[in-house]
C-alpha cells in the first residue's frame, strides 16, 4: 500500500471541485440561475470549449492524486521493519505516463525522431568517430531507421487515427441515441437533428470538438510508446509529458488565485458599499494603496518572502514536490493577497447601487440586522458580478503565470509550468542549430488552454450581463439573415 | 478647482505613505536583515560574521524605529526605518545592496526606458484605434466576424510568445534587425523597431476588443441615428461623429497610463537588452536586491498616483458636465 500524500494545492482543488459540484445544484434548483446558465449550454463557442476544459479539467484531476510508492523490502531487513517509502511524489497521473516520463534521453531530440540531436563520439567496431546516437527510447523498434522509420510512423499514425476516429463515431452515436431516447424520437432524426445544428444544445460543434480531441489523443496513444511526440528537451525529458504536467499548474494558479481574490474583495466591497462613510474611506485607502504598487513588485516582494520562509524551514517538507507544491500554493495566495481590489471596486459600486432599493430599506424597516441585510439581500445580489470577474480573470492569471517565472517569481523551478517551458525555449531559439519543439509544445498547449478560458468565460459574462450581449460580432447571413441583422442591431 | 487638485494631492501623499509603511512591514518586520544578509551572502559562507559586517557595510545593522541610544533627535533619525523609507520622500534613494547609487542609476535609465514607452504607446494607440474602428465599420460581415475571431485569438497568446517569435523571425531569420540591445542616435531606430512593434501587437488584441465595445456603445446613441437621418454616409458617421465622441472616454482613460511610461515595459527591456528601468527592476528582483525594489516601488505607486490625479483633472477638462466635487 502506497502512502498517500495530501499537497495543499491537492485538498484546495478537492474543496473546489466540491464547491462546483455544489454550485451546479444550486443552479439547478435556482430558476433565474438556469436561465442564464442554458443561455451559456446553447452558446456553441462557449460548449466547444468547455469540451477541451474538460479534457484538461480532467488532466488536472488525475494529477492531483498524490502518493509515495512503496519501496522494495531491502534485503536482510526484519519483518517487522517499518515500511520504507521513495521519497518521490507521484500522482495517478505520474503513474499513468510512467512510460513517457522514465524514457529519459541524454539531450535534445526532434519530434518523432530517433537520433540525437548534438552529435557524440561513440565506439563502432574499435573505431572512435563521431556522430548522431541512437535515442534509447526513440523507434528503439526499428532495425534500419532510414528505411523503416517514415513507415513505420504512417502505420502507427493511421492506426491511432482510425482509433481516435473509431472513439469519435461512438460517441457521436452515443449521444445520438440518448438524445433520441430524452426526446422521445427515432435515433436518424436526432442524428439529423444534430447535423442541422438544430438543437437547442450545440451538439454538433461540441461533437466536432471532441473528435478532434480524440483525434489527437488516439494518434499521441499510437506513437508515444515508440517515440518522442513533442521531443525532448535539454536533460532528455519528453516535452509532451512536461506540457500535460504543466496543465495542473496552469489550473491551480488560475483557479487558486481567483479564489483567493474573493473573501478579501467580498468583504471589503461589500462593506464599504454598506457602511459607506468612515468604513468606505479606509477600505478605499487600503485597496488604492495595494493597486498603486506595480504589481510585479509586489508580487516579487512577497515571492522573495516565502522564500526566505522555505528556505529557513526545510524540515517542514519531506520531498522536493511537496516543497515546490508549497511555493505554489503560496504564490496562487499571494496573486490573490495583491489582486482583489479591481472586483472590491466593482463590488462597492453594486452595494451602493443595491442599497438605495426598495427591497432593502424594506428589510431595513423590518428590523433585519445589517450583517443579516448584507448576507441575505446583498451578497445574492452581487453574485453574477463575482462570477463574471472570476471566469474573465483566470486566462489572464495563466498568462501572469508565464511572466512571473521570466521574471524569476513564479513557480519553483522543479514545478513543470508553461512559464519554465518558455524560460528555456528563450535560449534554445538563440542556439544554432535551434530547438523549436519545446515553445512550440507550450504554445500549443497554453493557446488552447487561455482560448477555451476566454470562450468560455465572454459566454458567461453574456448570460450573466445581458448589456455585454449587444457586442457579440455577428457573422454575414445569406441575404434574409442580414436584412434581420440590420434591424436587430439597433438596441 | 485648485482646491480640489490639492486635496486630490493630500490624498496622493497619503497614498504614497501607505505604500511607504506598508513596504517597510514587507521588507524590514517579516523579513529581518538578517534574512537578507543570509540570502544575499548565500551558501557556505554564511556566518554570524559575514551576516554582521553585510549589514554595517549598508547600514542595516541600525534599530528599525528607535534608536535609544543616540542623542536627540536622532533617536529617531539614526534608523533603518528614517534611512530607507522616510528618505525617499526626498528624493534620496540611498545605495542599492551592491553598492550603488539607486538615484543615478534611476536618472540614467529613464531615458531608454522612455525611448521605447512613448512610441509604443502612441503607434499602439493609433493602430488599436483603426483596427477597431474598421472592425465596427465592417460590423455583420465575414471581416468583422474575423477580425474579432483573431483580435480573440491573440489576446490567448502570452506576450513571451510574441517577444520570442518576433525576435526569431526578425532578427535570427531575416536578419533585419539585432536580437537586442541599445545605442544612441540614429542607431536607435534600428534597436527600437522590435521592442515597439511587439509591444503593440501583443497588446492589440485584447484592447482593440476593448475600444471595439466603446465604438459600439457610442453608435448605438441618438445623435448618431440623428446623422444617419439626415442623409449622412457611414463614413461620415463613424470618422466624424463616433470617432470624436469615443475618443473622450479613450483618452481621458489613457491619461493614467501616462505616467507609468517612464517606468518602461519591464519584459520587453529585459528581453531586448534595454538598459532601462524595467530590466533594473527585472535584474534586482533577480539579484534579490532589495533597497533597489524598495525604491521601484515608491517610483512605480508615485507614478501611478500622479496618473489617478491627472484622469481626474482630464475627465473635467474634457467634459465641461463633470463637476469636481
Amino acid at each position: 500500500m502506497p502512502k498517500l500524500v495530501f499537497l495543499a494545492t491537492d485538498i484546495v482543488l478537492y474543496l473546489l471541485l466540491a464547491a462546483m459540484a455544489f454550485y451546479a445544484w444550486h443552479a439547478l434548483r435556482t430558476p433565474t440561475l438556469r436561465q442564464a446558465w442554458r443561455a451559456v449550454a446553447s452558446d456553441s463557442a462557449a460548449m466547444s470549449a468547455a469540451v477541451v476544459l474538460g479534457a484538461f479539467l480532467l488532466v488536472a484531476v488525475l494529477d492531483s492524486f498524490h502518493y509515495r510508492p512503496r519501496l522494495p523490502a531491502a534485503p536482510g531487513v526484519a519483518a517487522g521493519a517499518p515500511v520504507a517509502y521513495s521519497t518521490q511524489t507521484l500522482s495517478v497521473l505520474d503513474a499513468l505516463l510512467a512510460g513517457p516520463r522514465e524514457a529519459r534521453e541524454k539531450t535534445y531530440s526532434v519530434p518523432l525522431g530517433t537520433h540525437q540531436y548534438s552529435k557524440e563520439s561513440m565506439l563502432v567496431g574499435g573505431k572512435m568517430i563521431r556522430d548522431f546516437p541512437r535515442l534509447q527510447f526513440g523507434g528503439p523498434h526499428l532495425k534500419d531507421t532510414g528505411r523503416d522509420w517514415i513507415g513505420d510512423l504512417v502505420r502507427r499514425s493511421a492506426a491511432g487515427l482510425a482509433g481516435g476516429a473509431l472513439a469519435a463515431a461512438t460517441l457521436w452515436l452515443a449521444v445520438a441515441a440518448l438524445r433520441a431516447r430524452g426526446t422521445g424520437v427515432g435515433i436518424r432524426e436526432s442524428l439529423r437533428a444534430i447535423r442541422h445544428k438544430t438543437t437547442y444544445i450545440p451538439w454538433r460543434a461540441m461533437l466536432l470538438t471532441a473528435a478532434a480531441l480524440a483525434l489527437f489523443v488516439g494518434w499521441v496513444a499510437a506513437l508515444w510508446p515508440w517515440y518522442h511526440v513533442f521531443g525532448t528537451d535539454q536533460t532528455g525529458n519528453d516535452i509532451l509529458f512536461q506540457a500535460i504536467k504543466s496543465v495542473r499548474t496552469a489550473l491551480v494558479i488560475g483557479s487558486l488565485a481567483t479564489l483567493a481574490t474573493l473573501p478579501f474583495a467580498i468583504v471589503f466591497g461589500i462593506l464599504a458599499g454598506y457602511y459607506k462613510g468612515r468604513v468606505d474611506d479606509v477600505i478605499q485607502y487600503i485597496y488604492t494603496v495595494l493597486s498603486s504598487i506595480p504589481s510585479v513588485l509586489l508580487i516579487a516582494a512577497f515571492v522573495l518572502m516565502i522564500q526566505v520562509f522555505i528556505d529557513k524551514n526545510p524540515q517542514m517538507f519531506e520531498t522536493g514536490v511537496e516543497r515546490a507544491d508549497v511555493r505554489l500554493f503560496l504564490l496562487s495566495a499571494i496573486l490573490g493577497i495583491t489582486g482583489w481590489a479591481s472586483l472590491a471596486r466593482l463590488l462597492r459600486a453594486e452595494t451602493l447601487k443595491l442599497t438605495e432599493l426598495e427591497y432593502v430599506q424594506a428589510a431595513r424597516a423590518f428590523g433585519v440586522s445589517d450583517a443579516g441585510i448584507m448576507r441575505r439581500h446583498i451578497l445574492p445580489n452581487v453574485m453574477h458580478v463575482v462570477l463574471i470577474v472570476a471566469v474573465l480573470d483566470f486566462s489572464g492569471l495563466v498568462l501572469y503565470e508565464a511572466v512571473l517565472s521570466y521574471v524569476g517569481v513564479g513557480v519553483d523551478p522543479s514545478t513543470n509550468s508553461f512559464g519554465t517551458m518558455i524560460n528555456s525555449a528563450r535560449t534554445e531559439l538563440a542556439r544554432d542549430p535551434l530547438v523549436w519543439w519545446n515553445l512550440l509544445a507550450a504554445f500549443a498547449f497554453m493557446v488552447t488552454l487561455v482560448l477555451a478560458v476566454q470562450l468560455f468565460a465572454s459566454a458567461v459574462r453574456e448570460a450573466f450581463d445581458p448589456r455585454s450581449r449587444a457586442f457579440r460580432p455577428h457573422r454575414a447571413k445569406p441575404a434574409a439573415g442580414r436584412a434581420r441583422g440590420a434591424v436587430t442591431e439597433a438596441p | 478647482m485648485i482646491s480640489y487638485i490639492i486635496r486630490r494631492i493630500a490624498y496622493g501623499v497619503l497614498i504614497l505613505i501607505g505604500v511607504n509603511l506598508f513596504t517597510f512591514v514587507l521588507f524590514f518586520t517579516v523579513n529581518t536583515p538578517d534574512d537578507m544578509a543570509r540570502m544575499n551572502i548565500g551558501g557556505k559562507r554564511v556566518s554570524p560574521d559575514a551576516i554582521e559586517k553585510w549589514k554595517v557595510e549598508r547600514g542595516y545593522d541600525k534599530p528599525l524605529l528607535w534608536n535609544a541610544s543616540a542623542p536627540g533627535a536622532d533617536k529617531l533619525t539614526n534608523t533603518i526605518f528614517f534611512d530607507r523609507s522616510v528618505q525617499l520622500f526626498a528624493f534620496d534613494f540611498g545605495s542599492s545592496d551592491s553598492g550603488r547609487d539607486i538615484g543615478y542609476e534611476i536618472r540614467q535609465r529613464v531615458g531608454p526606458s522612455i525611448a521605447v514607452a512613448v512610441p509604443t504607446f502612441l503607434l499602439g494607440l493609433f493602430v488599436v484605434i483603426v483596427f477597431s474602428l474598421l472592425l465596427v465599420f465592417f460590423r455583420n460581415t465575414y471581416l468583422e466576424f474575423w477580425g474579432f475571431a483573431i483580435a480573440v485569438f491573440m489576446m490567448a497568446i502570452s506576450s513571451l510568445f510574441y517577444i520570442l517569435i518576433g525576435q526569431f523571425l526578425f532578427s535570427k531569420l531575416l536578419k533585419l534587425v539585432p536580437i537586442s540591445g541599445f545605442a544612441g542616435g540614429t542607431d536607435l531606430i534600428v534597436f527600437l523597431a522590435l521592442p515597439v512593434l511587439i509591444g503593440i501587437v501583443s497588446r492589440l488584441g485584447a484592447e482593440a476588443l476593448f475600444y471595439r465595445t466603446m465604438f459600439l456603445e457610442e453608435i448605438g446613441r441618438d445623435y448618431v441615428r440623428t446623422a444617419r437621418a439626415k442623409g449622412l454616409s457611414e463614413t461620415a458617421v463613424l470618422f466624424r461623429h463616433v470617432l470624436r465622441n469615443a475618443l473622450l472616454p479613450i483618452l481621458t482613460s489613457t491619461v493614467a497610463v501616462l505616467p507609468l511610461l517612464f517606468l518602461g515595459a519591464l519584459i520587453m527591456e529585459s528581453f531586448f537588452g534595454i538598459p532601462g528601468l524595467g530590466s533594473y527592476t527585472i535584474d534586482a528582483i533577480n539579484a534579490q536586491d532589495f533597497a533597489i525594489v524598495r525604491s521601484m516601488v515608491f517610483v512605480g505607486s508615485l507614478l501611478y498616483i500622479i496618473g489617478l490625479i491627472l484622469t481626474d483633472i482630464s475627465y473635467t477638462v474634457a467634459d465641461p458636465r463633470i463637476r469636481l466635487s
